[in-house]
């Protein structure tokens, strides 16, 4: 029981993470109607820009603090630049711009950084187990980035229902010419959004440092997982991303802790262990299949346009 | 006019002996030089390269073309390159691979075309079993010897009960089978996990934590090695179950463990201490080329081309008698940086084993023998083997 409670905790941190991702993905998919494949390299970016800072400054916050900047500002400069020659244009104009922006960003990480990689070292105090409830140790950063993901969460719903910019954010999803009709500044209002997104994206990526090695192409990966969470959870829908993340999570950590010792009950040790793994990558997919053939709008669908 | 002719003559006749020795030996080189694990393959080639330029850049007299490869860590993209490698560039030699999953996916291309290969980090069961070919050398090991390696010194430290991890492909299950061989306690637990995406390991740690074993065998080449230090580290696992590795810590991960690598022994049949005149000038002169420590992936591929170059030489640089080079390869004629092993009938090194730990000199870190703990190992699969 202890060893499951221990299990949830992994996956509500992983969802955790996915969602940190999810949500500028789905910002940017929803309100910009932009599919955003370069969205990975921000998160590499984020980690390759955290580990940096934190190596010149010798502080992890303070590293953190910078890192995010410094995605805020590159996220707005790619929208400026970038991005703004593809709106209006075919999803799969999007596709291979974007796809195009991750050689860009590959290549000059590997420019820039080499292609050795970078680690990001935690401090020492945070390198420890804590007890959550009697019996069950979790690392103390795991801890830490959970709380730091819930906050983030928080802001984003009240910065999104509960401010101006919130609510124009939501009628540019609703109705971009009327808000533009209005004497909103739109573009402006893109290139805030873009922005954010990839702040969110660095924030994932600068969490995650510490736990995995920064790298070239650390964000391809995750980000197919990500497109599944805004797929479960509903386009456009920060709380849809919120819930998918978290479900996703939870079935995909589950499924890989549990799933070897169920089939080990039916077949042999040796069948169980090679199958397990390759099975319980396969579980999310099938939700995400599962949701597509009884909600295909997901979830938690964002209002209608 | 005759003397003219005869000019034309004297001139063919220095033309004829010159143009034989224009032949050059061509060698395929495939490993990985993208993506995050592209450091390996640079060491690879950066050590062959100082192999060839420490033998004047010719093997066996003769001069060397080298067509670099990129398998990008995928066993599809290594078949392509391999049959490319054959079939259009024609090469005399096929070397490297570092993926036992991507070696096997290249295999039968090599075999039935008969080229001549040096495998120099890639050691999957099937190679050292029933696969192994009269043309494919090895200047590595068979996966299991390492982790076998460290399951006996395991013993020594009297460790009863054992939770193995690794990744889900061929060498990551010859791994946790090789250590398990030749652990006398009990193995009370074991995880396989996708690779080479999986990179957080936090729910096997959980695993192993509830198991309560007495030591933790890990094995995570490349940059999972020290994503796996870490997350460990953090699980707040390092001074509660003591960890016990294989190909996790060398010299290429060591600078970005640090700390975390202090005090984790670790299995390898070449360290870069070893007392031998060849290893000294290996080590110092690829320091001094490259501004950096070289790897047992490394050395292995600098045994390859004095490997190489015994074949070439034995067969005075005519390379259509392979069965003779292949004869000549089998004495494994030539100085190593692991100062001297022996080939088993299927191709694979009889060699030493040594306990290798992680000690910070200084500021920097560094691997040191720590002891020999077998000597003269051959791996467990040469009897499934059917050539003599």
């Amino acid at each position: 029981m202890l060893y499951f409670i221990e299990q949830c905790l992994n996956g509500v941190q992983l969802g955790m993470l996915l969602f940190l991702l999810a949500a500028g993905l789905t910002l940017i998919f929803g309100i910009m109607d932009l599919v955003n494949l370069a969205h990975g390299s921000l998160y590499m970016l984020g980690a390759y820009f955290a580990a940096t800072f934190a190596g010149l400054t010798d502080s992890f916050v303070l590293g953190a603090i910078l890192a995010l900047i410094a995605t805020l500002v590159v996220g707005m400069a790619v929208e400026v630049i970038a991005m703004r020659r593809l709106y209006g244009r075919d999803h799969l104009d999007h596709v291979l711009g974007t796809f195009g922006l991750i050689l860009f960003f590959n290549e000059m990480v590997r420019l820039i950084w080499g292609p050795a990689g970078m680690t990001l070292s935690l401090p020492m105090e945070m390198l420890q187990a804590v007890e959550v409830i009697p019996g069950v140790f979790y690392p103390l950063y795991r801890l830490v980035i959970i709380g730091a993901t819930l906050l983030v969460a928080l802001f984003l719903y009240i910065l999104v229902m509960r401010t101006r910019i919130g609510m124009l954010i939501r009628a540019g999803a609703s109705n971009r010419e009327m808000v533009g009709a209005l004497g909103i500044n739109i573009k402006l209002l893109y290139t805030l959004v873009f922005g954010l997104g990839a702040a969110l994206a660095g924030f994932a990526g600068l969490m995650q440092a510490p736990i995995l090695t920064v790298q070239i192409g650390m964000g391809e990966n995750i980000l197919i997982l990500a497109f599944v969470v805004i797929i479960i959870g509903g386009i456009g829908s920060i709380r849809g991303a919120f819930v998918a993340a978290v479900l996703v999570g939870l079935i995909d950590t589950i499924g890989r802790a549990f799933l070897p010792d169920l089939l080990r009950l039916f077949f042999s040790t040796n069948a169980a262990s090679n199958a397990g793994p390759a099975i319980s990558s396969m579980l999310i997919y099938l939700l995400m299949a599962l949701v597509l053939v009884f909600r295909p709008e997901g979830l938690f669908p964002a209002a209608r346009k | 006019m005759r003397k003219a002719l005869l000019l034309a003559g004297a001139l063919a006749l220095a033309a004829a002996p010159a143009a034989a020795q224009q032949k050059t030996i061509k060698i395929g080189f495939i490993s990985t030089f993208s993506g995050p694990t592209a450091v390996i393959g640079n060491d690879m080639r950066n050590s062959f390269e100082l192999g060839l330029d420490h033998l004047g850049r010719k093997l066996g007299g003769l001069p060397v073309e080298v067509v670099y490869e990129d398998d990008q860590q995928k066993p599809e993209v290594g078949k392509q390159k391999t049959d490319k490698l054959i079939e259009s560039d024609k090469v005399d030699f096929i070397v490297g691979h570092i993926w036992s999953n991507v070696l096997l996916a290249s295999l039968k291309s090599v075999v039935d075309s008969k080229t001549m290969m040096v495998v120099t980090n890639a050691g999957p069961s099937q190679l050292a079993g029933e696969l192994c070919s009269p043309y494919v050398f090895s200047t590595s090991w068979q996966n299991d010897q390492t982790p076998q390696a460290m399951g006996l010194y395991m013993n020594q430290k009297g460790v009863k009960t054992a939770f193995l991890i690794g990744p889900n492909y061929a060498a990551g299950k010859d791994m946790l089978a090789g250590v398990a061989s030749t652990f006398k306690g009990k193995v009370i637990g074991q995880e396989l996990t996708t690779w080479p995406t999986q990179l957080d390991f936090n729910a096997e740690l959980s695993k192993a934590r509830a198991a309560k074993p007495d030591a933790i065998f890990v094995f995570y080449p490349g940059a999972a090695g020290v994503q796996f230090l870490t997350q460990y580290a953090q699980a707040g696992l390092k001074g509660t179950i003591p960890l016990y590795t294989a190909f996790t810590i060398d010299e290429l991960s060591l600078p970005r463990q640090k700390d975390l690598a202090l005090g984790v022994p670790g299995a390898q049949e070449w360290v870069n201490d070893l007392p031998n005149p060849v290893n000294k000038k290996f080590v110092a002169d690829y320091k001094a080329k490259y501004k950096s420590s070289p790897s047992f992936y490394g050395a292995q591929t600098y045994d390859a081309a004095a490997l190489i170059n015994s074949a070439v030489a034995a067969v005075k640089g005519d390379v259509s008698k392979k069965d003779d080079m292949r004869k000549e390869m089998e004495k494994a004629n030539f100085k190593s940086v692991r100062g001297g092993f022996r080939y088993g009938k299927n191709h694979i090194p009889i060699q030493n084993f040594y306990l290798q730990e992680a000690v910070k000199v200084g500021d920097e870190y560094v691997l040191k023998t720590v002891a020999t703990i077998v000597r003269d190992n051959q791996d467990q699969h040469v009897s499934k083997c059917p050539m003599k």
